[in-house]
């Protein structure tokens, strides 16, 4: 173990499509962790920011440009890509500058306005970038990689389409409970049936849409924590991040091939199961001492496969674990709880820090509706683009 | 007089010998074989190669998996909003000799419902479609004789 870090604050600003600029998300999502945590702005030490990617500098800069708008103090600043895993990476970030010293407070803040439809490269004529050849070449995009991982499940273990809408009603429930949420309605698995098909065997409501939103977290030290007198503060214990071991055989996002696997070579370790499996070693703790999970539902299908990457199940049981009631709200272990992505929409560097702000809240049972009875440990996953692949454990 | 036919990325694919064929890069000092190729450095940990040379990769494979874009996609692909606009079957085939899988469309008139996992296909040319004037040329997957359901 490295060593535990304290949340001292978390604030979201709401999802949705609300039409104005990710700097505003992300400093109203900043000012509401600043809030709740009980500290002035003045007395962060540290500001680490999750990039969102526009041309121009301000959503590259994004650590400097929320320093900025919240009023220049003299704070240290950082800023992180790594698409979907950006906010988990600015996470670690500030823990790692808490534990080695160089800050006490850190306030960490993730932001998108996103834009509408399919997620698209930047533009120009890039040849030698894998995730613009997808789109040139194949009109490969993001859904399409969702489905062809949710064609494979119905293949190898039977899933169907309604194990798949089951996940959206399930998250859809959740997300009614929430009021940071931008889906605020139940679902019927009528209603995922009559939707149209994006991706065969993905329909529109199997696949979590783009939103604008932010979340902030502000992060301290055990010492930190003592010192403003919160005596159980909800506890970072691990983070991890990994990348593939070559060859790396299941095809991902944003690649048009796998790599070669000669002949008698030994199978090479998997890459979504070892993201969780290095944050259980990092806290020394398992999934059977987990209260709950959030995990990454770009689409239905995916959620089903994060149960067994994260050990909550054997490989093939996902949707078996799904049906028993277990991953439900009150079932054995509440998965999403939030809502997930399918009630968020994807605001891609502010929702990796929004499900450690749901963990915290769940840690602090203060979640509401959607409380997780006694919930005392909490699981995150995801995973970004090009070999990034993140898991934060928290626990009170 | 007809369009000038252009591959849509040049140096992956050939029809040279009569016979379509992808073409990826092969490492000289480990074996590892690469798609799209890998002309500079092998990406094997283990290994310090720099000399990759052209080989043909199997034309022929199992369906990992396959799905198909039932919305037009976003530019770059060659689809303007103007353009003509046909969904497309893309598959997911992991080649017979390297083991590694490599995602193509289907050619037409495959769709989902003549596929399954693990079926056999084979690569052939194809068109991906018209942009400035210009045919872009393509790999497509099409299922082996006596495979299609
Ligand atoms: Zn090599």
């Amino acid at each position: 173990m490295t060593g535990e870090v304290a949340v001292l604050g978390a604030g979201m600003h709401p999802w949705g499509k609300w039409g104005r600029g990710f700097v505003e998300y992300g400093t109203k999502a900043a000012r509401a962790a600043l809030a709740d945590a009980g500290l002035e702005w003045s007395a962060i030490q540290s500001v680490v920011g999750a990039n969102t990617v526009r041309c121009g500098y301000p959503g590259q800069v994004a650590g400097a440009t929320f320093a900025r708008a919240l009023g220049w103090q003299g704070a240290r600043v950082t800023s992180v890509y790594a698409a979907c895993a950006s906010g988990a990476r600015a996470i670690d970030t500030a823990r790692a500058q808490i534990l080695a010293g160089m800050a006490d407070t850190v306030l960490v803040v993730g932001s998108d306005a996103a834009p509408k439809g399919f997620f698209a490269p930047a533009g120009g004529e890039r040849p030698d970038d894998p995730d613009w050849l997808r789109f040139r070449v194949l009109g490969a995009t993001n859904p399409a990689y969702f489905a062809l991982w949710a064609r494979r499940r119905m293949a190898m273990y039977g899933d169907t389409a309604e194990d798949f809408a089951r996940v959206k009603v399930k998250n859809a429930a959740a997300g009614a409970a929430n009021p940071y949420a931008r889906y605020r309605s139940p679902v019927t698995a009528e209603e995922v049936a009559a939707s149209p098909v994006v991706a065969d065997p993905l329909r529109l409501l199997d696949i979590c849409a783009t939103s604008d939103g932010a979340a902030a977290l502000v992060l301290g030290s055990m010492e930190t924590a003592r010192r403003l007198g919160v005596s159980r503060p909800v506890r970072i214990r691990a983070v991890s991040s990994v990348s593939p071991s070559h060859p790396r055989t299941a095809l991902d996002l944003p690649d048009i091939a796998t790599d070669s696997a000669p002949p008698g070579s030994p199978a090479s370790d998997p890459f979504r199961p070892s993201i969780a499996r290095a944050a259980y070693e990092e806290a020394g703790l398992g999934p059977e001492d987990l209260s709950l999970a959030e995990v990454y539902d770009l689409s239905t299908a995916l959620e089903l496969e994060w149960y067994e990457d994260l050990g909550l199940c054997e490989p093939g049981e996902g949707a078996k674990l799904l049906r028993e009631g277990a991953t439900a709200l009150g079932g054995r272990i509440p998965v999403n709880p939030s809502g997930g992505l399918a009630s968020f929409g994807e605001a891609v560097p502010a929702q990796a820090i929004a499900q450690v702000c749901e963990l915290t809240q769940q840690l602090r049972g203060q979640a509401g509706e959607r409380q997780v009875a006694g919930a005392s440990a909490g699981i995150t996953v995801n995973q970004g683009l090009f070999g990034h692949g993140s898991s934060v454990v928290a626990v009170r | 007089m007809s369009p000038t036919r252009v591959p849509v990325v040049d140096g992956w694919f050939s029809s040279e010998g009569g016979e379509f064929r992808l073409l990826g890069t092969g490492c000289r000092g480990c074996g590892a074989v690469y798609f799209p190729r890998e002309d500079v450095f092998c990406r094997a940990p283990g290994c310090a190669g720099s000399e990759l040379a052209e080989v043909p990769l199997s034309r022929r494979g199992r369906v990992w998996s396959y799905t198909d874009g039932r919305y037009r996609p976003p530019v770059p692909y060659p689809s303007g909003p103007e353009g003509e606009w046909r969904p497309y079957t893309l598959i997911a085939v992991e080649l017979a000799a390297e083991r590694m899988v490599v995602l193509g469309q289907g050619a037409p008139g495959v769709t989902v419902a003549d596929l399954a996992v693990g079926m056999e296909v084979e690569v052939v040319p194809g068109v991906l479609g018209e942009e400035g004037g210009r045919t872009l040329t393509t790999w497509h997957w099409r299922p082996v004789a006596g495979e299609a359901s």
